[in-house]
Formats: structure tokens, C-alpha cells, sequence
């Protein structure tokens, strides 16, 4: 595939990891946080952590957002859908979460709840237009690059004149929980995780840009660099980031400039700030609540706000208390120290959301990191 | 979530929407998100609707720099 294949070479992988190599010095470590669950994901498939030297360690960072979802909201997901008039549309990815009670998406479309999986926005839109007597809700949920296409549905389902579809918006941005990390005592608490730069997001990037990050590299002195999500973009991301702190510079890096521009897709900015605005606050799991991290409708839109129409109140709800997604999510805990781990949660029987995803820190560990460890216990 | 894959425009559909190819399959996406595209553009396509284009000249650079960065090591 054109785009793809080029940036997966191995050799020139294994020669940009001599690189790295030779330029980081022996004297100090190089701790770098990947933000997206997409470069976990690519640093666990490709192996990527065994290319590089002892001293430039990956901290897998919270940024997927299916992880992030607190609880008490897949509880309003699930309650929305155990309501007889509701059609509740979905990702996929949302389907195992699990939420209060052990109960899941999953589980309650085996009791009987209409829930369909969704591809698309459009796919959502289809069915309020095929079935007008459904009352079809959207779980809208993802970060800066999911945005625009729930935007554009709404958009669309005025247009059309649709009195039976609705959004229930988990839309969550990605600038306030970095801020969030550096700087929340809550981290402090956990132990704090020294980070030295940062892996910017790809595809979130492609559409608010790089602009937004000037912020983090000037005020929290970090570099950062915004990478593709192939395996050579990650290396050579990392690079980047290795000579940025040699330099003692802390600049605003795009490694990913063939999809991602400093100003990003403003058609895309326009119509999600036309549709949303800043909520004054919202939980992370993981991160607590994080003020101006979230978007809701606007008024003018309310018709179509399923948290208004159908007068959601989230009600704060309890992880697994063994679960350490929360200390994963920061950086401060690794996958291995979960006791859950590999025995009672798997991603057949998911404990924490970090095991759903495909992104999820857990999950990527368990799908491509577990006979790592089995070698290197075997070769200690 | 985030998964989002290069896709090339193979034709351009009415109200927004377009044919793309992805390996061989075809698929129809919408393209209100993005502005002037044309047939043999390559778009980021996530969630049906293509994010942004591609564009051919930072690709090419970028395989520059990583050729450039292999070469650095010693051997
Ligand atoms: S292994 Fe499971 S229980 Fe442990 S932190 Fe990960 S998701 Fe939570
Ligand atoms: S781009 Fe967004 S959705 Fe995709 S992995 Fe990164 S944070 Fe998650």
C-alpha cells in the first residue's frame, strides 16, 4: 500500500535505532512519552522498545480515547440503550468496556438492547432515516480526529429534518490532558514520572495542527514531536526528540508534515467549533477531572443532545480497585505490575478499559509484548 | 479508535462523497471535510470521512530524511 509500506522497511529501522544509538549519550537516560495510543500500538506490534538502546525508554501515554472513558458515562451509554424506544449506534471499540456491575455494551445487546456497531457517522444517519420510530442515538466518543465527522452528522440530520436522531458526546481534547499530566498534583501523588519530550499525536494533529503545542514546548520546556504512526516515523520521531534534548532545544517538531500542517484542517475546526463547545469540566479515567477538556452541544443544538433529551446525569462510578489502568494511563505504573494482568483480565474478559482497545496499553502488551517477557525472563 | 489509513480517490461522487481504492476494495467516503480534491488525490480516511490529503512532496522528503537518518549510523 502507497504510504504505508515505505515507512515500514525493518532494515531502516534497525539503522535509524544505530543512529539513535550512537547520538544518545551514555551519560543520562531519555525518557519520552508517545501521548497516542496509536504509537503504543505501533511500538508494541514492531517491537520497537528492543531497537533502541537501554537509555531511551517509551512511556505509553493515555491518548485513546476508549481508555479515557470514565466509567459512570459507559453506565449512561448502557442505561441509554436499555430503553425500550432507544437504537443505540456505536464504534465498535466501545462494545467491551466495562462499565459498573460488570456490565458491558456487549452484554446488554445478548439481553436484548438494540445496539448496532457502527463504521461511520453516515452508517448512525442511515438508520434514524430507515427506522423513524427508533429513537437512534449516536455514542459519540474520540478525540480532536472523531470530532468533525459527528460534527458533520448533526449537520446532515438537520438538513434531512430527522427528529429521532441523537449524539450523546464523549468528544475529548487532547492539549488539556497533556497540560494535565505535567501538571496535575494528583501525578505527584503516583510518584512523579519524569518525561522528557513528548510523541505528538498523528491523526489528531491532522486536524488542529501543530500550533497547539507550541504551548507545552514553551511553557513546560518539551520537546515535541508530532509523528506518523508507521514504525519509521515513530524511530525517526524519536531521533528528533534524542537531538532536541541534546541541543537543549524544546521545540515544536513535525515529523508527520506529509498529513499534518501547523495550522491543521481549518474546515474541519470551523464546523466542530460551530457545533460544540468547552465543557467546564469532565473526568478522565485515569486522570480525574480535567477542567475545559471535553466539548458538549451548544444550546442551539439541542435537539439533538441526548444527555438533555433524555436528562443524563453521570453518576461517578468505581473501577476495579486492582485495575491499574489509572497509573498506566499517566506513565507511572507498567502493564506488568497490573496483578490482573494476563490472569483475570484479558481481552476476552477485560477488567479495565486499557485492555479493550487495540490501542490500550494492556491490550497492546498482551498482543505482541507477552513472549517478550517470557524471553527476557528466561534470559536472566 | 484512531485508526486512519491512506486511501487513493479513484472518483469523485455527488453531495461530498467519493470512490476510493484500498488495496484493490472499492469504497464510497465523504469528502466534506477536505477541499479540492481531485481524482488520484491520496486522503487520510478515518470513520468514512477523509480527514485530510496527502501530500506527495512532504512524502517524499520525509523518506529523505529517513534514508538520511539510516546513514548516520556507524557500521
Ligand atoms: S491488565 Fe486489566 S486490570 Fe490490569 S491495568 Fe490493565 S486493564 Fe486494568
Ligand atoms: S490519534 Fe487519537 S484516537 Fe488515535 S490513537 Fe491517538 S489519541 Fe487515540
Amino acid at each position: 500500500m502507497k504510504y504505508v509500506d515505505e515507512y515500514r522497511d525493518g532494515k531502516l529501522a534497525r539503522q535509524i535505532a544505530a543512529t539513535i544509538t550512537a547520538e544518545a549519550r551514555d551519560n543520562r537516560d531519555y525518557r519520552f512519552m508517545e501521548f497516542c495510543g496509536g504509537h503504543t500500538h505501533a511500538i508494541a506490534r514492531y517491537g520497537l522498545e528492543d531497537l533502541l538502546p537501554n537509555n531511551v525508554r517509551m512511556i505509553h501515554g493515555p491518548g485513546c480515547p476508549v481508555c479515557v472513558l470514565p466509567v459512570g458515562r459507559m453506565d449512561d451509554a448502557i442505561k441509554l440503550a436499555q430503553r425500550p424506544d432507544v437504537t443505540l449506534c456505536t464504534y465498535a471499540d466501545l462494545m467491551r468496556v466495562p462499565g459498573s456491575q460488570g456490565l458491558s455494551l456487549i452484554k446488554a445487546k445478548a439481553a436484548g438492547a438494540d445496539i448496532r456497531m457502527v463504521y461511520s457517522t453516515l452508517d448512525a444517519l442511515r438508520i434514524a432515516q430507515e427506522e423513524p420510530d427508533r429513537k437512534v442515538v449516536f455514542f459519540a466518543i474520540g478525540f480532536e480526529t472523531t470530532t468533525p465527522p459527528t460534527a458533520l452528522a448533526i449537520v446532515q440530520a438537520q438538513k434531512l429534518g430527522l427528529k429521532n436522531f441523537f449524539v450523546f458526546c464523549n468528544h475529548v481534547l487532547t492539549p488539556a490532558a497533556i497540560q494535565n499530566i505535567l501538571e496535575s498534583p494528583d501525578v505527584r501523588d503516583l510518584g512523579l514520572v519524569r518525561i522528557d519530550g513528548f510523541i505528538g499525536p498523528a491523526h489528531v494533529s491532522t486536524v488542529i495542527g501543530t500550533r497547539p503545542y507550541d504551548f507545552f514546548a514553551e511553557e513546560f520546556q518539551k520537546p515535541v514531536v508530532v509523528a506518523g504512526f508507521e514504525p519509521l516515523d515513530v524511530m525517526q520521531a524519536i531521533l528528533m526528540l534524542v537531538r532536541q534534548v541534546n541541543d537543549g532545544r524544546c521545540e515544536v517538531e513535525n515529523e508527520y508534515s506529509r498529513a499534518v500542517t501547523p495550522d491543521g484542517n481549518l474546515k474541519a475546526q470551523d464546523l466542530v467549533s460551530s457545533i460544540f463547545e468547552l465543557r467546564d469540566m469532565f473526568e478522565w479515567r485515569g486522570l480525574g477531572d480535567v477542567p475545559y477538556s471535553a466539548l458538549k452541544l451548544r444550546d442551539a443544538y439541542a435537539a439533538f443532545d441526548a444527555e438533555k433529551v433524555f436528562d443524563i446525569t453521570t453518576q461517578p462510578a468505581q473501577d476495579n480497585p486492582a485495575c491499574e489502568c489509572g497509573a498506566i494511563l499517566r506513565g507511572v505504573k507498567k502493564t506488568t505490575d497490573c496483578k490482573l494482568f494476563g490472569t483475570v483480565c484479558t481481552p476476552e474478559t477485560p477488567m479495565g478499559s486499557c485492555m479493550v482497545s487495540s490501542e490500550g496499553s494492556c491490550a497492546a502488551h498482551w498482543t505482541y509484548g507477552r513472549f517478550r517477557d517470557a524471553t527476557e525472563k528466561q534470559a536472566s | 479508535m484512531c485508526l486512519a489509513i491512506p486511501v487513493q480517490v479513484t472518483e469523485l461522487l455527488d453531495g461530498d462523497m467519493a470512490k476510493v481504492s484500498l488495496d484493490g476494495v472499492q469504497k464510497v467516503i465523504s469528502l466534506a471535510l477536505v477541499e479540492d480534491v481531485q481524482v488520484g488525490d491520496y486522503v487520510i480516511l478515518h470513520v468514512g470521512y477523509a480527514l485530510n490529503k496527502l501530500d506527495p512532496e512532504e512524502a517524499q522528503k520525509t523518506l529523505e530524511l529517513l534514508a538520511q537518518a539510516g546513514v548516520g549510523a556507524p557500521s
